[in-house]
């Protein structure tokens, strides 16, 4: 096998990793801080993509400017979600909420069903074609852009949690919830927030996403657990874990593809997932608690 | 107690009379309510019980199948020998889940996530996997349907709705004294508090395992049924999350932890989806995907208004309450 063809694989590997990783980011953020799993992770990244198609189709709008409208939207969506829906689970057993969240993801992933029928969409921009050489390397740009676009939500995401004050409070939600509560936060309304920039997150991914791949309703519950895979392996609940996570996760799939089966690339994924799970269950960058 | 018994075996009776004026249509439902009512019942043991939330039982269910379908498909060996095949391997793929998972000391949401783990690595892996089929699927020889052919259980649906029934029953009895005896409270004190448990010395980790085992026992029987009713076993179909979550719904929507809990939910999930679709059919909705949303915003609005599950308030309405 040529150097340079793995060389390649290797590094659109890393690109589609990156736009995971901020799929999974929005995952992790919100189990952080509500310490809820969110089953319908997925199925909220295939809504974005087909909002992507359906903005494009209409309006011609390139999924990076339709970006910006999507994750307005979705964090509305989500902040109404967790305010409305999941607010009052949060204090009932682990069953309970994943049952909760199970009937979301199905009414989202057949709704997109009869709305979009089985068949895949997609859009069609003019640098899809286009790829930049690096020497022996061919990258494509779409790749490049998504993965910069994912780049470039993350650390805004860092930022908020680093140096303004509601990010502050929501890291004291998720560090001491009673504590949080005993100065005076309002824990659900920051909980609230903490699911739409979640949401926001996804609606970024999902964006990126339909420029590397066909969206069909049937992709929802495999990004679902796709998403708990890079968590679990870069550590629930930490934010760098998610995006170190979704490369490895990116890379090992692509490398799957090209020495075995395309088919099994999700093997390595799961195998990859117990393994961590075993030896060391916090995750890579996670924390014990 | 005695209220209860009554029922009960009204119930059964219902159940054994049910063939005499039914049609073939009913019965065919009627063996889907026990199915999810049996393999609800082996899940509860490990969650109702001694509170092990496995969200992956797809992986016994489909280990099940597939090891009695096999040995049918290649050697012609019935499902009775199948059967023991089948738990056993189950039994051990349980064991080292259970093993490495409590060991390691993973529960919670981690256990649950593990366990999805196994069962997706498990699928792929069988789609990879020749023998079987790969993920064409295996196909087993459907013989003519009117003779009962207990030795290789290939018959007319009749007999499979009286097979689940007494599977159903079975594990229902055995639920009932597991419950009544000493690993059924050593579980439920796993379950409501494992330091405490502990504390009081009792071996939590051994305790977990039999539950892991019991269930996946119960799990892998299911699974050899499916194989001899349904005759086609896909990896992708058969280990799909899909199907772990189908298990898991009928005792989260009756009740988890009870006995009815199980069966009362198969009961009205499986009517429920029966009802929409003839409802969608009625009034010309044939839209792909339009069944799911209502059967979804049905859960939905069970898991909010009802948290214990339908079985618990109305046991109380009856006054069938325990104690």
């Amino acid at each position: 096998m040529p150097l340079d063809l793995v060389l390649n694989v290797v590094v659109s590997g890393v690109l589609t990793g990156l736009v995971y990783g901020l799929m999974a980011l929005g995952l992790s953020v919100i189990f952080g801080v509500v310490r809820v799993v969110n089953f319908a992770h997925g199925e909220m990244m295939t809504i974005a993509m087909y909002a992507a198609t359906v903005l494009f189709a209409a309006l011609g709008l390139d999924p990076f400017v339709a970006m910006l409208p999507i994750a307005a939207a979705f964090f509305v969506f989500g902040y109404v979600l967790q305010a409305g829906l999941i607010n009052p689970f949060i204090t009932r057993p682990e069953h309970s909420q994943f049952m909760l969240l199970v009937a979301v993801a199905i009414v989202m992933v057949n709704a997109m069903l009869m709305i979009f029928g089985p068949d895949a969409r997609n859009v069609q921009v003019s640098y899809q074609l286009e790829s930049f050489e690096v020497g022996k390397l061919l990258i494509d740009k779409a790749r490049v852009y998504a993965a910069g676009a994912a780049v470039l939500a993350s650390a805004s995401l860092f930022a908020f949690f680093r140096f303004t004050l509601t990010g502050k409070a929501i890291r004291a939600c998720a560090d001491n919830y009673l504590g949080a509560k005993v100065v005076g936060l309002d824990v659900k309304r920051l909980y609230a927030l903490t699911f739409g920039v979640g949401a926001a997150c996804v609606a970024v991914a999902g964006c990126a996403m339909v420029l590397l791949v066909e969206v069909t309703p049937s992709l929802g519950p495999a990004y679902t657990l796709l998403a708990f895979v890079i968590v679990i392996v870069g550590g629930l609940g930490s934010m760098g874990g998610a995006l170190l996570g979704g490369v490895l996760i990116g890379v090992s799939e692509a490398l799957a593809g090209l020495f075995i089966a395309p088919s099994a690339k999700s093997m390595f994924s799961f195998g990859l997932l117990i393994l961590v799970l075993l030896l060391r269950p916090q995750g890579l960058l996670g924390k014990r608690s | 107690m005695s209220r209860r018994a009554a029922l009960l075996s009204l119930l059964v009776v219902s159940l054994l009379a049910l063939p005499h004026f039914a049609g073939a249509y009913a019965i065919s439902l009627a063996t889907l309510i026990l199915y999810f009512a049996y393999s609800g019942q082996a899940w509860n043991v490990m969650m109702g019980f001694a509170g092990q939330l496995s969200l992956g039982h797809s992986l016994y269910v489909g280990v099940g199948a597939y090891a009695a379908g096999a040995l049918f498909f290649h050697y012609g060996i019935g499902p009775w020998a199948g059967l023991w095949v089948a738990i056993l391997l189950c039994v051990l793929l349980g064991v080292v889940i259970g093993f490495l998972a409590f060991r390691f000391g993973i529960s919670g949401v981690y256990f649950a996530l593990l366990t999805i783990a196994f069962a997706e690595f498990t699928r792929i892996g069988f789609d990879h996997f020749d023998w079987i089929g790969g993920p064409g699927g295996m196909f087993l020889r459907v013989a003519q349907r009117d003779a009962w052919d207990l030795v290789n259980f290939r018959g007319p649906p009749l007999m499979y709705y009286y097979a689940m029934l007494a599977l159903t029953a079975g594990a229902f009895a055995l639920c009932f004294f597991l419950l009544k005896s000493r690993p059924g409270y050593y579980w439920q004190a796993i379950r409501e508090n494992e330091e405490a448990a502990q504390a009081l010395g009792i071996n939590t980790f051994r305790w977990k395992m039999l539950a892991v085992a019991v269930s996946a026992a119960m799990t892998s029987v299911s699974g050899v049924f499916f194989a001899f009713y349904y005759n086609n076993l896909f990896p992708e179909q058969i280990f799909h999350i899909s199907r772990s979550i189908e298990i898991i719904l009928g005792p989260v929507i009756g009740g988890v932890g009870t006995l009815f809990g199980p069966i009362l939910g198969a009961a009205v999930l499986t009517l429920l989806s029966d009802g929409i679709t003839e409802a969608v059919a009625a009034l010309g909705w044939e839209i792909p995907g339009i069944k799911q949303v209502f059967y979804g915003l049905v859960l939905l609005l069970v898991i909010m208004f009802l948290p214990h599950g339908i079985w618990p308030p109305l046991a109380r309405r009856l006054g069938l309450h325990k104690r």
